[in-house]
């Protein structure tokens, strides 16, 4: 057999037709305004947002192993910002929430400075004593209400447009732009050479540096992107919910606890497992939710067990039985007539 | 002298900070686990305490002696049970689970006792007082940090001048040779994260007389200890007393510049020692 009987390609058939059927899907999203009720909408918006927030998660632990329990310090910080700059700022809430990104890229900074210097498992906690700080600080700020909060005053949320239906289908479509933009983003990430790198990093540290990559550097951008990005996600958050306080902004277990479960259980490391992972996620919160405390524990049970038994979570057991990949990231050699056939 | 009072009650404070962080500088040291639901089993501890209390009518010093044997054996089981499988290289299972014991024993304490804050009830002992030098410490506060010099002491001891401790050690050094020398490490580390709830329950009992206590608190007990381990430097027992120290006194100090600056000061502390000593103040050296 010759070289010249092979060849090298990056999609496959399942990419295609999952390329197709996403772009259906998302066409039917876009429309949902049009079709869904007013709270299918908001749970398909807050889903999301999830989403969002789970994909960006995975970039940093999946990839870059920056697993962080404190990413509610970003999701809190867009949240304030877009108040605070709507509020005291007077820019409307859509130029806001750009800024919150900008901003939190520009906070993050001195943060990664700072945290970095821990490893493992000692960082995770480092960044929760980070969002402890960014919690307590703006609880400090009585003109956002201090510790209790405050809410978006009627004239911010009535400049956003006319009506309440026209203001609900733009956050929502905020929301699922939000969405489509850090499943691509993270997508083109890792096909460029910076995921390249990203990549060998995650799958031996030692020897990706031997082959000149600049590990503190890789890592330190993925923070800083990722932190940018969820700033903007946490002000899409507080659009939607209208209200904040430092408790439910820099909650821990609403931020963090279920994102780390929704990666987990869909399967990290890929970008496939948080989009599974949320639609179970939610899935399970919709049928399970009137039990309360108890849908809770059944969650951390689900998630303990996945940790366990499959920790590559759900895509990665039928990634290994079907040898499928929606979205291509690698290479592959085929035979030249298998593609013809 | 005010600031003089401020330094001195930060010190006590310190040494129920110092017991918050014993248990989890042990597990550290001997396994590299970093368990999440510390400060939710420090919050299990006190729920257990104050059962006991209610339920035999004795005093919260008494239910010691229900609750340490209580969360050694939970410790015990735990670890065998479930957290031995997530140790390796990897350090993701062991964060994920332990994070999943955490939101899991939350909510069954919701569950069980409501989010209503609860405290027990020590009787004199919470606001006894004696003065000395003009200052006027309260009996507690003094009992606290006594115990927890107490409790460091003790597992110093353990350590290195135990059997036990020095199957601690050769499994921290090396698990594979530790096991060749007829060590079960399965077994040891089940016997380690025994004694970290063993301190937790030490640490449970004296929070919940000192404070009152919801299940949400767990995470906020977690990063204290946390705090004190990183300020002390990893691996010396020792500097986690002089970190839960620091901490405390950073945060008194902070209280009476501003009441609302006591926990930021306490962070801003950590953050700078941090940023200085990455270290802590007093790692121990290696070699």
């Amino acid at each position: 057999m010759s070289v010249s009987g092979y060849h090298v390609t990056r999609t496959s058939r399942a990419a295609q037709a999952a390329a197709v059927l996403g772009a259906i899907a998302l066409v039917i999203l876009i429309a949902a305004p049009w079709w869904a009720g007013r709270a299918d909408l908001r749970l398909i918006g807050e889903l999301c947002l999830y989403l969002a927030l789970a994909s960006l998660w995975n970039l940093m632990a999946g990839y870059a192993g920056l697993v962080s329990v404190g990413q509610q310090a970003y999701v809190g910080f867009g949240g304030y910002m877009l108040f605070a700059l709507t509020i005291f700022g007077g820019l409307n809430p859509i130029q806001a929430i750009v800024i919150a990104g900008v901003l939190g890229a520009a906070v993050s900074v001195p943060v990664a400075a700072l945290i970095f210097r821990l490893r493992g498992a000692y960082f995770a906690i480092g960044t929760w004593v980070m969002a402890e700080v960014f919690r307590l600080s703006f609880a400090q700020v009585s003109a956002l209400g201090g510790g209790s909060g405050t809410s978006l005053p009627t004239g911010i949320v009535r400049s956003l447009a006319d009506g309440r239906s026209a203001r609900e289908a733009l956050a929502y479509w905020l929301a699922l732009g939000m969405a489509v933009l850090v499943v691509a983003a993270v997508y083109l990430f890792l096909r460029s050479r910076k995921g390249l790198a990203l990549t060998a990093i995650r799958d031996n540290e030692l020897a990706a540096a031997s082959l000149g990559i600049d590990i503190w550097k890789t890592k330190f951008l993925v923070y800083v992107v990722t932190s940018a990005l969820t700033a903007m996600v946490g002000g899409l958050i507080f659009l939607q919910k209208l209200r904040i306080s430092p408790d439910a902004a820099f909650s821990v277990n609403d931020w963090t606890a279920f994102v780390i479960f929704i990666v987990v259980i869909g399967g990290i490391g890929t970008i496939e497992g948080p989009i599974i992972g949320t639609l179970v996620f939610f899935a399970l919160r919709e049928t399970l939710a009137d039990l309360g405390t108890i849908y809770l524990m059944i969650l951390g049970l689900v998630a303990i067990v996945v940790m366990l038994k499959a920790p590559r979570g759900i895509w990665g057991l039928i990634r290994s039985r079907f040898d499928l990949e929606l979205f291509p990231l690698g290479y592959r050699v085929r035979h030249k007539q298998q593609k013809g056939a | 002298m005010d600031w003089v009072n401020a330094i001195v009650q930060g010190t006590l404070l310190g040494g129920l900070y110092a017991l918050f962080a014993a248990g989890l500088s042990l597990i550290f040291g001997v396994m590299r686990l970093v368990n999440i639901a510390h400060g939710d089993l420090i919050v299990l501890a006190a729920y257990l305490g104050l059962t006991t209390t209610v339920a035999l009518g004795i005093h919260p010093l008494v239910a010691l002696l229900v609750v340490i044997p209580a969360m050694a054996g939970i410790g015990y089981v735990l670890q065998r049970a479930v957290l031995n499988q997530t140790l390796g290289d990897d350090i993701l299972p062991p964060l994920l689970v332990t994070f999943g014991l955490s939101v899991i024993i939350q909510n069954a304490l919701l569950e069980g006792f409501s989010a209503d804050p609860q405290k027990m009830d020590a009787g004199a002992l919470e606001t006894a007082s004696f003065g000395l030098g003009g200052l006027s410490l309260g009996v507690l506060p003094v009992l606290t940090f006594a115990v927890a010099v107490m409790v460091i002491a003790g597992l110093q001891w353990v350590f290195y001048h135990t059997a036990l401790g020095r199957a601690f050690r050769a499994t921290s050094d090396n698990q594979d040779i530790a096991q060749l020398m007829g060590l079960n490490k399965a077994h040891v580390f089940g016997l380690a994260m025994a004694l970290s709830l063993a301190v937790v329950a030490i640490a449970g009992i004296f929070l919940g007389i000192r404070t009152s206590f919801d299940p949400s608190i767990g995470g906020g007990r977690l990063v204290f200890g946390f705090e004190a381990v990183i300020i002390g430097g990893l691996g010396n027992l020792w500097g986690t007393l002089a970190g839960g120290v620091i901490l405390g006194v950073a945060q008194t100090v902070g209280a009476k510049i501003d009441p609302g600056w006591q926990l930021l000061a306490g962070h801003l502390v950590f953050l700078l020692i941090l940023a200085v000593r990455p270290n802590g103040l007093f790692p121990r050296v290696d070699g």
